[in-house]
């Protein structure tokens, strides 16, 4: 079979033997790219004429998200019965030799079994949280702006994933932070707001020197900034590679670390939900933030060829991700707080399966937390907007009133929490085994335990919103279809994707998840278990049954809530908890403080004290300087030359006062004089 | 087109300095008059620079193409020589189209004392001083049109300036703002100018040993210096030292760069903009064109302390920047910053950073141009500067926060905009500088510089917030605010296009660079 490369570069040789068998997709690979312009396109047309629709710009970008939905669930459709490959470079620029090879930024589009799985989860969550957002933001504050700043949202990923190197993703990366700063900060008014935007913004820019570096470090020295370039040489264990595989592995990590809210780099994503609720789901919890786990699947090769030393620290961190973050959920009244360290700590998971060598388990675990999270932001809106508050001491008893939102949201919490048969338990399952199958067993017990915490805290917030009395204010009521009819949509894969790959069991011709991203040009050669490990399987159901019920005893009864939670408030930890460990503490008056302060303030003074001083004085010595001589000679002959020096200073400064209230002509009749004098001298001193 | 070969330059460069000429023809109350002449030269100057653009040959931007080399005085030997390569030919555009829009924004913001006549006839020499500096291939023509800016631009800052008082610290005196930096600004750069002349002649009385005539001919002394003809030695190094001083006060490179605050800040818009987008480029230029290819070898032993003012001016601007309380003072410091990352990418002495530094002269000149624009537009309305008394401009000027978001990211070096290319070539070329220069020390650079880029997104960000995000203050509750105006969208346009579009495709300038850098390092240094 054909595969479609444009150019391939020459490396590319060493991966090809696992490649053969991928086909080159056809017409709706061939025109991928529109997915990655359409965005943009609506993002301009709404900025331009958004405000004069009857739908604000909604429809535009409800409707080119629908036809990049079309195209993706096409491509995701084909690949599920036989691989993609085909990838696109154009030369934007060309800029100069490095290591002797000439090199070229390139931008252009790849279609292979990961991007494919990514368009479609981009696609397909997106344009739910766009028809939702259509209703949920009815009669907000500059809608057109939010519609085309989701839709700039939705081009950056796209380009993001779509990217067959690393200088287009980058271009993608800081795009959806952009979108992301802009989505945050969408209520500016209120200077939290622009806080949170703000914060979101400086600390993925802190993680993106690592992308930067990374990148730096990584491939220019194959000549190429390609995906398929790099992981073909470290397929190969490539020379060029050689010293600085490991470095430059870490340098990605850590700006993956930013974007995926990895410890100590996560404190933006709470303060991210100051943002609408539909910019929540999409981009903080199902998309957005995964960009980092997809980061870490797409330089895969790297990380198993090569980079091997790099992989256990990667683990550390994603499990105390997982593990450490989680129990901040259990503190927090915001609902929508108590999603977000859920985020922070599923992204755990997906990374730590990823840096373990298990490719397929961690964007397995991507792929369904895409739906069970967005379903359960979107549940979270919907409360909102019917309570008129984010805070759950505000909720309560909502079962009765909001049935649709109650039922999906349960859904998505057991889904989350692992229970069986929905789709959050196998994917949970993969990652407990890989990380056993790695020989990370005890960071596998603290993922265990982890799924515990993960069930406790959903199931406290689900009794917490669902259960008991109402305490808050008017009559809160079901959400109109436009917003219920997204969650029912969620729901369904929430429970059945995971029965895409149950490991030893397949559908008929249809391939099983593994498959589907694994149609690559360099073979993943990850683990991915061949049958179910029940042994493993029930470790993972105990906790996740065990967290329903300890959570379920604590808070469920409605009356005794406010004292089960005053029973939390255990010495130490619940300080520790509330403060979020006082990270946050320690980069704002540790760093940020000073920096913008004392720092930037001393800087300032040098600039004015002490270089200027030098300027000054040493002006002031030539004034002085010049009185003396004009003191002690006379005017004629010597004034000439004085003014110019004594000029340096005050003393010029009457003269100018003079020359203003004069005319133009005179200057540049001055200047003249002075250009041709100048001519004279050269003529003279030759 | 055999005229446009030979006078096309010539023209770009004289046309506006005629039509300096020409607007004395006009009465001095026909303002409407004196506008359209300005516009018209400058505009007429703009399409023959593009159409030089059109023109060139890109297969071969190594080579100097428009050369025009005749007898001028041949008392000393100076030619008037002249010609565009692919180093000199992007700003060269920049510098024409930048003009233009210069005279567009001016159309209806006047600054007291008004006098349009004066101005505008100001802005038409600058332009020739600019142009001209851009293609001459003669160090004394280079002097001259190096010198020339400085004239009208004293004069723009020091009667159409800011008259704020300010008390300066040390001097323990009060000056009219517009006076100070004024003057501040001619007596810095003269001072530099003067060791630049000495380098000049100190290569003109040398290259005589070589060639048994003197010369000031830029590409016959780049020839003697791609045979290393002057050496390594005591000479070379104090003549590379003189240029240098020269040049990095325009720049301005840290620590000669307190000139730059004080002009930006006192300058009417129009001067700010035509300083932050052209005139601080002829440093940088000039690096390019004579320092490093008629002293190679000086200039790789310069090199690492090149980078460390460099590096020093990317944090120390940055750290400046965000101690600023007015808004003009902050961008003119955040040029220490981005200038910083030019100049590391010429320190790095490689086609990748020299290509960095072009790359990173045309965005910057397209950006913080921009961001005075709209600095001025923003005075011209709130009547302060002080960032405090501002916030909430997104809601009183929904366009104009909107193109100060937009600008500020361009600035921080948002990828996608055209500021990332420059930001991120310059730290590549860092990684791996010239075979001889120590990697530890160069990669040092490029991750302090990476640290840059965070301090730069936090000034530009911290600026936003206070600017343009929250509730607008008490004090404008009851003020009318327009929104862009049509001379601005005019005069803002073709920068936010150029923006765009160099972000999504560098070719736009790296196709003229590429092959010319290319071949300016390795016939600097071999390989």
């Amino acid at each position: 079979m054909v595969r479609a490369v444009a150019s391939v570069p020459l490396v590319l040789a060493a991966g090809e033997g696992g490649a053969g068998d991928l086909s080159s997709g056809g017409f709706f690979a061939e025109t991928a790219w529109i997915m990655l312009v359409l965005p943009f396109v609506a993002f301009l047309a709404i900025i331009l004429v958004g405000k004069r629709m009857k739908g604000l710009g909604a429809e535009l970008a409800i409707g080119a998200m629908g036809v990049n939905l079309l195209w993706a669930s096409v491509l995701f459709v084909q690949n599920m019965f036989e691989g993609i490959y085909r990838e696109v470079n154009l030369t934007i620029g060309e800029f100069g030799t490095f290591a002797g090879r000439r090199l070229a930024f390139e931008l252009g589009f790849v279609v292979d079994g990961l991007s494919i799985m990514m368009y479609w989860v981009v696609a397909f969550v997106g344009f739910l949280v766009f028809v939702y957002a259509h209703g949920y933001m009815k009669g907000d504050i500059r809608v057109p702006w939010f519609f085309a700043s989701l839709s700039l949202f939705a081009g950056s990923m796209l380009v993001l994933v779509g990217a067959p190197n690393l200088i287009q993703l980058i271009i993608g990366w800081e795009g959806v932070g952009l979108a992301s700063y802009l989505l945050i900060g969408h209520y500016w008014e209120e200077k939290e707001n622009s806080d949170a935007a703000v914060k979101a913004f400086l600390t993925n820019k802190v993680a993106d020197v690592g992308l930067i570096l990374g990148t730096i470090l990584l491939v220019p020295a194959l000549g190429t900034f390609r995906f398929s370039a790099l992981s073909a040489a470290a397929d190969a264990h490539s020379e060029a590679l050689g010293g600085v595989a490991v470095a430059g592995a870490l340098l990605l990590f850590f700006g993956a670390m930013g974007k995926s809210a990895q410890f100590p780099l996560h404190v933006w994503l709470p303060d991210a939900m100051a943002g609408p609720t539909p910019v929540s789901a999409l981009m903080h919890a199902a998309t957005m933030v995964t960009a980092g786990i997809y980061l870490m699947a797409r330089t895969f090769p790297l990380y198993h060829q090569m980079a091997t030393e790099a992989r256990p620290w990667m683990v550390t961190i994603a499990v105390i991700t997982l593990f450490v973050l989680g129990f901040l959920a259990l503190v927090a009244d915001d609902l929508k707080r108590v999603l977000a360290y859920s985020t922070v700590s599923q992204l755990g998971y997906m990374m730590a399966a990823v840096a373990a060598g298990g490719y397929t388990a961690g964007l397995f675990h991507l792929f369904t937390h895409a739906f069970f999270k967005a379903l359960l932001f979107l549940g979270a809106g919907s409360v909102i907007h019917a309570v008129h508050s984010n805070n759950m001491s505000d909720m309560g008893g909502l079962r009765k009133e909001m049935p649709v939102t109650f039922w999906t949201f349960v859904v998505g919490s057991l889904s989350l929490a692992g229970v069986i048969p929905l789709a959050g338990f196998w994917s949970k399952d993969e990652i407990l085994a890989t990380l056993g199958h790695e020989g990370y067993t005890a960071f596998m017990w603290v993922a265990i335990l982890g799924a515990f915490v993960t069930a406790f805290y959903m199931t406290r917030a689900v009794a917490l919103t669902f259960f008991g009395t109402y305490k808050g204010h008017g009559h809160p009521h079901e959400s109109p279809p436009v917003m219920t009819a997204p969650l029912v949509a969620l729901a369904v894969p929430s429970v059945i994707a995971g029965l895409l790959n149950i490991p030893g069991v397949s559908w008929g011709p249809i391939r099983n998840f593994t498959d589907w991203v694994g149609a690559r040009i360099v073979p993943m050669g990850d683990y991915h278990p061949k049958a179910i490990e029940w042994e493993l399987a029930a470790y993972g159901l105990i906790a996740a049954v065990a967290g329903i019920a300890v959570g379920w005893r604590l808070f469920a009864p409605d009356a005794e809530t406010q004292q089960a939670r005053d029973r939390l408030r255990i010495p130490v930890l619940y300080p520790l908890l509330h403060n979020k460990y006082y990270i946050d503490d320690l980069y704002m008056k540790g760093v940020v403080n000073p920096v913008k302060g004392p720092l930037a303030r001393a800087v300032d003074w040098v600039n004015g004290y002490v270089i200027d001083a030098v300027i000054n004085g040493a002006g002031a010595v030539t004034a002085w300087l010049g009185g003396l001589v004009y003191g002690r000679l006379d005017q004629q002959g010597i004034d000439l030359l004085l003014n110019a020096a004594a000029g340096g200073t005050g003393g010029a400064g009457g003269k100018l006062r003079l020359l203003q209230s004069g005319k133009v002509q005179q200057y540049a009749g001055a200047f003249v004089v002075g250009a041709l004098l100048l001519v004279v001298a050269f003529v003279l001193v030759t | 087109m055999d005229w446009f070969e030979s006078a096309g330059l010539s023209l770009i460069v004289f046309l506006p300095a005629a039509g300096a000429l020409a607007l004395f023809a006009v009465p001095k109350a026909r303002e409407d008059a004196q506008k359209w002449v300005a516009l018209l030269t400058t505009g007429l100057t703009a399409v023959l620079a593009v159409a030089v653009a059109a023109n060139f040959n890109y297969g071969g931007s190594e080579k100097f193409q428009f050369e025009v080399s005749q007898s001028w005085i041949p008392a000393i030997g100076a030619r008037y020589h002249i010609g565009v390569d692919g180093i000199s030919l992007p700003l060269l555009v920049l510098s024409a189209v930048v003009t233009v829009l210069a005279v567009i924004y001016s159309w209806d913001h006047w600054e007291e004392p008004r006098n349009v006549r004066g101005f505008l006839a100001l802005i038409l020499l600058l332009a020739t001083g600019m142009n001209g500096t851009f293609v001459a291939l003669d160090l004394v023509l280079f002097f001259i049109f190096f010198e020339l800016v400085l004239l009208p631009m004293y004069f723009m800052i020091g009667i159409w300036g800011d008259s704020a008082k300010r008390r300066i610290p040390v001097l323990g005196r009060t000056v009219t703002m517009r006076l100070y930096a004024a003057i501040k600004f001619f007596i810095f750069t003269l001072f530099g100018s003067a060791f630049m002349l000495l380098g000049f002649l100190a290569l003109y009385f040398r290259s005589g040993d070589f060639l048994g005539e003197n010369t000031f001919d830029i590409p016959i002394l780049i020839a003697l210096g791609s045979q290393n003809a002057f050496g390594s030695g005591t000479f070379a190094f104090l003549v590379f030292g003189a240029m240098f001083l020269g040049f990095a006060v325009k720049v301005p490179m840290w620590p000669f760069h307190t000139w730059l605050p004080d002009a930006h800040t006192a300058a009417p818009t129009v001067g700010s903009v035509l300083l932050a987008a052209i005139l601080l480029k002829l440093g940088s230029y000039a690096f390019l064109r004579i320092s490093i290819p008629i002293l190679p070898d000086m200039a790789r032993e310069w090199a690492p302390f090149i980078g460390l003012l460099a590096v020093i001016g990317i944090i120390y601007g940055s750290l400046a920047c965000l101690a600023q309380t007015d808004v003009k003072r902050l961008i003119a410091f955040s040029s220490v910053g981005h200038m910083g990352f030019v100049m590391l990418g010429i320190a790095t002495m490689t086609d990748v950073g020299f290509n960095a530094s072009l790359i990173g002269m045309v965005a910057h000149g397209l950006i913080t141009g921009l961001l005075f624009f709209l600095a001025g537009s923003m005075h011209h309305r709130y009547h302060t500067r002080e960032i405090a008394r501002m916030g909430g401009n997104q809601k009183l000027m929904p366009w104009m926060g909107g193109i100060f978001a937009f600008t500020a990211m361009a600035s921080l070096g948002l990828p996608g905009l055209a500021g990332f290319w420059g930001e991120f070539m310059s730290l590549l070329g860092a990684y791996r500088p010239l075979a001889g220069l120590s990697l530890s020390q160069f990669q040092t650079y490029m991750v302090i510089g990476a640290v840059g880029t965070v301090l730069t997104a936090g000034y530009m960000l911290w600026m936003l917030q206070r600017v343009n995000l929250g509730e607008p203050k008490a004090e404008w509750s009851d003020h009318e605010f327009h929104d862009v105006e049509p001379t601005e969208w005019l005069a803002w346009a073709p920068l936010i296009v150029a923006i765009v579009a160099i972000g999504v495709y560098p070719r736009i300038v790296l196709g003229a660079t590429t092959d010319a850098v290319v071949n300016l390092a390795r016939t600097a240094f071999g390989g």
